[in-house]
């Protein structure tokens, strides 16, 4: 479980030095349960990976572990090579630095489109509001929903609710973006607005974890592909490689079921 | 059978004066010491959420007139709080006030803490991923919209304790209720004129606040 396994034409300029975030052993229950099992994965500045499997089978909850908004039962979790500190303002300090798109957007609904870009960065990164806003619009801008910046979350589409959720997280300059199965709760002709969007990022060279049940983006992507199931990493490969030759009866299996119909 | 309103003997107008003010301060005490007891019930520090319930469960389940006669007797006659007043007329409206900010503040705690509920749990997990932390992902994201969500609740709570203010009389305010115990004395020939009257000098208080706020419930609803 190498750093960087694959490195893609765009990504040559990025300097894949050390590892960003860094799981060991990591293990989770929800009582009876054992969602996470012993999980090793180890991501590397500018790297794209794709998690995907089937449902219920502990992406989303190691998704969320990163920045623990789940904690862990045993194991270890580092980011940057710090391991993550309990609740408090350390704790905070170092989310600001991660990312997050949730599936449900979670736009502060009593808060324009503006206010939710700008939010952290007043609050967290103490930078004054001028700034923020300009930054906030060029974001706004950037993901295509720049004239919006003056309405409510509640109407916008989800496509472009999803949008500025991206472009909220990005206002803080983070160090890794999780992506929690962005596209799941979109109607399909609004998934592709986001997925552009993330293209984009993935191209940029944001480091970037990557839940999805999209299997066209985690083709065009992905640096590499990680299936779950059952709480286990059963297989990590390039798309290439996954999808064309899985190795495990359970990717196969799992593929067989979403490719070929 | 209305002239005690004219005879002059009474400042009916003075009176409810007092009800009013007795009210405002009350009002936006407990608005502030209900949001603080909400803070708390929903708090990570069990110590906090431990105080917060117990408060709670005790103050709300106590008698009003037992905590305002309570503190009259206990803080000031027994232990000499004067609250910074110096006439007597004011250590008793103060101590009526603080009396019932305790008691229905506890109402304001729990209106707000079902509006807390009403908040998707997402808006949370979002406000914490930007890197806030709990007080502001209580104060900028949770509390605003559990505000919104629980303003007819919480007009309730105002025109029951417009209404709880007559309490007050219990410790000697000049207060409606208290002008309404004179007269009562005073005009027995006049007895149900009197508490029409008074009754109605509640209403009148009363209605336009349920209106008022039944309306900003209404403008001020977070649309999701």
């Amino acid at each position: 479980m190498s750093g960087v396994s694959v490195t893609k034409g765009a990504e040559d300029a990025v300097p894949a030095s050390t590892d960003l975030v860094v799981l060991s052993n990591v293990n989770k229950h929800f009582g009876a349960l054992h969602v996470l099992q012993d999980i090793d994965l180890t991501i590397a500045r500018g790297e794209v990976v794709v998690v995907i499997g089937p449902s219920g089978s502990g992406k989303s909850t190691l998704c969320r572990t990163i920045n623990r908004l789940e904690t862990i039962d045993s194991g270890d979790i580092r980011i940057d090579g710090k391991p993550l500190p309990q609740e408090g303002k350390e704790l905070a300090r170092l989310r600001a630095d991660v990312g997050m798109v949730f599936q449900s957007f979670n736009l502060f609904a009593h808060k324009t489109i503006l206010e939710n870009v700008t939010l952290g960065q007043v609050k967290v990164r103490k930078m004054d509001k001028k700034t923020a806003e300009e930054k906030a619009r060029a974001l706004l801008d950037r993901v295509g929903v720049g004239a919006q910046a003056d309405k409510y979350p509640a109407q916008l589409s989800g496509g472009q609710q999803q949008r500025v959720a991206i472009a909220r997280a990005l206002a803080m300059e983070p160090k890794v973006m999780l992506f929690d199965e962005p596209t799941s709760a979109l109607d399909p002709e609004m998934i592709n607005e986001v997925l552009e969007v993330m293209q984009q990022l993935a191209r940029d060279g944001m480091t970037m974890v990557v839940v999805t049940h999209e299997m066209g983006f985690a083709r065009s992507a992905a640096n590499r592909v990680v299936f779950m199931a059952d709480g286990k990493i059963v297989e990590e490969a390039t798309p290439d490689q996954f999808f064309s030759n899985p190795r495990s009866d359970r990717a196969k299996d799992f593929l067989s079921k979403i490719l070929h119909h | 059978m209305f002239e005690f309103l004219t005879s002059g003997r009474y400042d009916l107008l003075g009176a409810f004066w007092v009800t009013v003010q007795l009210t405002l301060y009350s009002a936006v005490g407990s608005l502030v010491w209900g949001t603080l007891l909400a803070g708390m019930r929903v708090s990570p520090v069990p110590l906090m959420r431990g105080f917060g319930t117990a408060y709670v469960n005790v103050v709300r389940n106590t008698p009003l007139t037992i905590i305002i006669v309570g503190s009259l007797l206990g803080l000031y006659q027994t232990l000499g709080f004067e609250l910074g007043a110096e006439r007597s007329e004011d250590i008793g409206f103060r101590l009526a006030v603080l009396g019932l900010v305790a008691y229905t503040g506890t109402f304001v705690c729990e209106a707000l803490r079902s509006g807390i509920n009403t908040v998707p749990v997402g808006q949370a997990e979002a406000a914490r991923a930007l890197g806030l932390g709990f007080t502001q992902v209580l104060t900028l994201i949770i509390l605003p919209q559990a505000f919104r969500s629980v303003v007819a609740p919480l007009a309730n709570v105002l025109i029951a304790l417009t209404k709880n203010t007559t309490v007050a009389a219990a410790i000697g305010v000049a207060e409606a209720a208290y002008l309404m115990k004179n007269m009562v004395e005073n005009e027995s020939d006049a007895l149900f004129a009197v508490f029409g009257v008074v009754a109605l000098g509640f209403v009148l208080l009363t209605l336009p606040t349920g209106l008022l706020l039944g309306w900003v419930s209404k403008r001020v609803a977070v649309k999701r």
